[in-house]
């Protein structure tokens, strides 16, 4: 029922110049990493890429913003990448910046059919600019609309052969909604198992979200380690 | 002599973090912001019972790990390895902000850049310097029941951080409850600012020369509590 796929260039290999994609991930957690690498072998270009972050600079999104593969970024924090303050200074790389409650309500919104709602977030600040206020019970509240994808990719860290999906701990975060506001959702797991193995009371996304399925070994990068020392 | 500034900063960020863990209620579900917020937690006392809410999608932050205990998939909204508590929970972001957002969180203690008599917050960008993003101050200062905005009293040049009115870009118009600096701690109220507390070594002079906004002096003024 689902397509599981073997190699990575492959699973990616229909993507092409202009796409519209979400990629799950906070930081480097969670990230799709043998995806987000397979694209930058692809070389396609002209993407919209929409994620919470953008990597850092040689890891995660930042490796198709090094081979100049995004021409806008939708997200909430790209401060941890130099190579995307350079291409927006230049003018190569356009960016919306989304407030990180906003940002995730509008891919879960895309992923259920919602076009728009309103929520308080960013009223009275530069982001407001053209958006329209409205009044309940006498707070303001912007109206923000939906947000979808042509390719969704996420990463788990178990899904079945039919699709279903369970993530680790903080791995969890945007991927989720980015798996359910997809056109065509690629889930990277890193353990593929058979229909059954999963608790089904158990599963984070159903199956019935996710198109394609690879398992790939991941590195997981930290980005900043944090230690209680022995004392 | 630069040795020496580094000391007093961190003397100073100690005095704030632990003046403004006094704010957190035991039994509470707080969240933390990056920065300075984040050390608060160091702070907590014994006995006190509060689960610490993490926007990437953690209910319950636990401590730094043992080197042998770091999980790569688990972290703070600071994207710090951390672990969770005992009875913590994992959840994704749209779940994070519906808490956040719905109003069940009890206290957020965020940093600032610069807050207003109104109790503007100006704290995620400077214009002609590299945007880095809002990440989701915005959505907390209008989701946890209390904002309480922990900073320096005046900035490096010694000017004012707390104004009439923001110079600064807004993070959110008319939504802090309490400012908790170096040298005072003040309320924001209908009728504008109240200074409630002053720390050691300040007088409330001191206070209202080195504040640009207006400051009432509450009736109940407490000096050199911290």
């Amino acid at each position: 029922m689902k397509q599981i796929y073997t190699s990575f260039h492959e699973v990616v290999k229909d993507v092409t110049d202009g796409s519209t994609l979400m990629v799950g991930g906070f930081g480097l957690v969670g990230i799709p990493e043998n995806l987000i690498l397979a694209l930058r072998d692809s070389g396609v270009k002209h993407l919209t890429v929409i994620s919470n972050n953008c990597g850092v600079d040689d890891w995660g999104l930042g490796l198709l913003l090094q081979n100049k593969q995004i021409d806008k970024m939708i997200g909430s924090y790209v401060g941890e990448n130099k190579e995307f303050e350079h291409q927006v200074l230049s003018g190569e790389l356009e960016v919306e910046l989304v407030p990180q409650g906003t940002l995730a309500e509008r891919i879960r919104a895309g992923g259920a059919g919602i076009p728009a709602f309103y929520t308080p977030a960013g009223v009275g600040t530069p982001i407001a600019e053209g958006i329209e206020v409205r009044t309940f019970n006498n707070k303001e509240y912007l109206l923000q609309t939906a947000l979808k994808a042509d390719y969704s990719l996420v990463r788990a860290a178990v899904g079945d052969t039919q699709g279903n999906l369970i993530y680790n701990k903080t791995a969890q975060n945007f991927n989720p909604i980015i798996a359910a506001a997809g056109n065509v959702t690629i889930a990277e797991v890193e353990r593929l198992v058979e229909p059954g193995d999963l608790h089904p009371a158990q599963i984070h996304t159903p199956g019935i979200y996710v198109q394609r399925l690879i398992d790939g070994k991941q590195e997981k990068r930290i980005e900043k380690l944090t230690l209680t020392q022995l004392a | 002599m630069i040795k020496q500034k580094q000391f007093d900063k961190t003397l100073i960020r100690e005095r704030i973090a632990k003046r403004a863990e006094q704010e957190i209620v035991s039994g509470s579900y707080v969240n933390l912001g990056i920065g300075m917020p984040t050390m608060v937690a160091n702070y907590i006392q014994t006995g006190k019972e509060v689960v610490l809410q993490s926007e990437n999608g953690l209910l319950g932050i636990g401590r730094f790990p043992y080197e042998q205990e770091v999980d790569p998939d688990l972290i703070n909204a600071g994207k710090e390895t951390v672990t969770a508590i005992t009875g913590a929970s994992y959840f994704s972001s749209a779940e994070s902000f519906a808490m956040i957002r719905g109003g069940h969180i009890d206290l957020a203690i965020l940093g600032g850049m610069e807050v207003s008599e109104k109790g503007d917050l100006a704290n995620w960008m400077i214009p002609g310097k590299m945007i880095k993003g809002m990440g989701g101050a915005m959505d907390l200062v209008h989701g946890a029941k209390k904002i309480v905005v922990i900073m320096d009293h005046v900035n490096k040049q010694g000017e004012a951080k707390i104004l009439k009115s923001c110079t600064l870009p807004l993070t959110g118009k008319n939504v802090v409850n309490r400012i908790i600096t170096d040298r005072a701690v003040i309320d924001v109220e209908d009728k504008g600012l109240v200074l409630v507390e002053v720390a050691e070594g300040f007088s409330i002079e001191e206070i209202m020369e080195s504040t640009e906004a207006a400051l009432h002096v509450s009736e109940s003024i407490q000096i050199g509590t911290y």
